[in-house]
């Protein structure tokens, strides 16, 4: 069994994957850079190594210093959380070249999911539905490829994920400047410059696929609804996806597992789709081979404790769960409070939280690490924390959305907490279902 | 193998559960690590932590960011602020030619520079319009929100 595990990440996630290695019995290693040495995941985490300086180039991106620290601490395990080197295959193969157990899939996983194209290629062998486009490694390749596809088109990082480096271009003068951004964000974000161009379709839901395989077999955990998105960023996710006939739904989930049996996925994954929102026909779009911000919503319904299961097939054992086993019941819905002006273009807002309420109570989940005097260093993710809620029915969740949003109150940067009071409220909300477009339409103040 | 463990979420909302079949408004928990009150708010319940206080995290946090700079700037010059806290670039990737250069004309939407701020390329724009006489910050330099980046001479 894991003993000792390191956590190669910071924020909420570092502090949930110590919650459950702590119930597991293993101890901690913290690896942080300078910047977060005295954060709430250091304070709680039995050891903590310095990986570096602030700059997450010279410290949770820099795949040497990691590895470094860990093989000083002597760790028989990584966690890599989500984002920072969580997908890096060269990450991976340098934690087994030191011999400490990468948590997460085989490298042939993460070489096959891990570069957008390749993702592509090998969900068509398995049989899955993919958006028309392809890979542009100039401007004048891009170019041709959106004239091939027609605009507006989207741009995405090859290596990307989580929205960074991704931008739509509705016209072609202004394809080279978003090039330029595109790939200048893709260098900073993931070491990788290179963008790939697809068809933008606009009138779609983005829904996902919980699967967990341990090489062996795979199951899915249900759908998520990750619809409510600014700029590719997802703002609001829910479990189950809301308002998809019963078949329809069966056959995304079905596709999921099929892909993750082909790839004889180890680990925890999501199967990301793009949903047609009145025929349900689904696009393969990508798979992330990590945890992933959102997942708590499907531990909400289903009772399963991912980080619990990542952790045990890391460690070479097989899924104790079986398809049959998995009954999510009830509805949870997670909004992502993150340090930033939505009223002024959603600017980051970095600073000191002079005050942090969380709600809590019943039905009330929030993972954060953000404490009263807790401190939003300029130089990561605007993410401060997640209020996670559960209900009976999505309705349940609503109301109890809306009122676990009125008691949260931050204080000392601006944050997104009014756009959710604003988003909870709106009638399209309200009875689900809405596409990607849905923020275009918020009505303001 | 930790003693004083973290409170999980589900312990705060069991505090909670027991607290709300009382006649309490609050209670506060300190360990050695943390402190946390839970307490009544809107008919619900907050969540309130904070890292248990220690000599070390006040001269940490003296490093808050955004902070606003205000510089001097030679008479008949104006100055191209930086809009937000970060890493300053000169040019849209490395190896790249730079936005600007010194004497190169900007009108107030130029392009002069990118601030890196929470993994967002932030465009820097000019902001007037003149010529740029002179460039203040080295590339990839750590600014403050509204740090003078480049004198203009207006035209």
């Amino acid at each position: 069994m894991i003993q000792r595990l390191f956590i190669a990440n910071r924020g909420e996630i570092a502090l949930r994957i110590i919650r459950t290695a702590h119930r597991l019995g293993m101890t901690t290693i913290l690896g942080a850079s300078e910047a977060d040495r005295q954060s709430w995941p250091a304070r709680v985490a039995d050891e903590v190594v310095i990986v570096g300086p602030a700059p997450s180039a010279q410290s949770y991106l820099s795949v040497d210093a990691v590895i470094a620290a860990a093989k000083a601490a002597r760790a028989d395990a990584i966690h890599p959380g989500y984002g920072f080197l969580s997908e890096n295959a060269a990450f991976a193969r340098a934690a087994a070249e030191a011999g400490i157990i990468f948590v997460g899939p085989d490298l042939s996983s993460l070489a096959a999911m891990g570069d957008k194209l390749m993702a592509r290629k090998v969900g068509i062998e398995a049989g899955l539905p993919v958006v028309p486009g392809g890979e542009a490694t100039d401007k004048d390749a891009a170019l041709q490829r959106a004239n091939e596809t027609g605009f507006p088109v989207l741009l995405k990082a090859v290596s990307g994920g989580g929205g960074k480096g991704m931008k739509r271009v509705d016209r072609v003068e202004d394809l080279s400047h978003a090039i330029d951004m595109a790939m200048a964000e893709a260098q900073a974000s993931f070491g990788d410059p290179r963008i790939y161009v697809e068809r933008f379709i606009a009138s779609g839901r983005h829904v996902e696929v919980q699967v967990l395989g341990d090489g062996e077999s795979a199951i899915h955990l249900g759908t998520r609804d990750c619809s409510i998105q600014r700029r590719f960023q997802k703002l609001v996710e829910e479990a189950p996806a809301p308002a998809i006939p019963q078949e329809k739904r069966a056959a995304i989930e079905q596709a999921a597992v099929n892909l993750a049996r082909h790839l004889r996925y180890r680990g925890a994954g999501t199967v990301e789709f793009l949903v047609d929102v009145t025929s349900f026909d689904f696009y393969f779009l990508e798979m992330n081979v990590r945890i992933q911000v959102e997942h708590p919503v499907t531990e909400e319904i289903t009772g399963v404790d991912l980080v619990e299961q990542q952790l045990l097939v890391a460690d070479g054992q097989r899924l104790s769960l079986t398809q049959d086993m998995v009954m999510p019941t009830g509805h949870a819905i997670e909004v992502r409070i993150n340090a930033e002006d939505w009223a002024q273009g959603f600017r980051p807002s970095p600073g000191r939280a002079t005050r942090a309420d969380w709600p809590a109570g019943e039905g009330v989940r929030v993972d954060s690490h953000m404490g009263t005097g807790s401190e939003v260093p300029p130089f990561y993710d605007s993410l401060v924390g997640k209020l996670i809620v559960r209900g009976a029915t999505r309705d349940e969740a609503v109301a109890r959305l809306t009122a676990a949003l009125d008691r949260l109150s931050i204080e000392g940067f601006a944050t997104t907490t009014d756009l959710h009071r604003a988003i909870v409220r709106d009638p399209r909300f309200v009875a689900g279902g809405v596409d990607t477009r849905f923020f275009e339409g918020l009505a303001r103040g | 193998m930790t003693i004083d463990l973290p409170l999980t979420p589900e312990d705060v909302n069991e505090i909670a559960a027991i607290l709300d079949g009382s006649s309490y408004d609050r209670l506060d928990i300190r360990t050695s690590r943390l402190r946390l009150r839970v307490q009544r708010s809107d008919g619900g319940w907050t969540q309130q932590w904070s890292i248990a206080e220690d000599a070390g995290v006040e001269a940490d946090i003296v490093a808050a960011a955004g902070a606003i700079v205000i510089e001097a700037l030679p008479d008949g010059v104006e100055g191209i602020p930086a809009p937000l806290p970060g890493t300053f670039y000169r040019a849209p990737q490395p190896g790249a030619p730079p936005f600007v250069e010194v004497g190169d004309v900007v009108g107030p939407e130029s392009v002069v520079g990118i601030v890196e701020t929470m993994k967002l390329m932030n465009p820097v724009h000019a902001g007037c319009a003149g010529r740029v006489t002179a460039i203040c910050v080295d590339n990839a330099t750590m600014v403050d929100g509204g740090a003078v980046l480049m004198h203009v001479e207006p035209a």
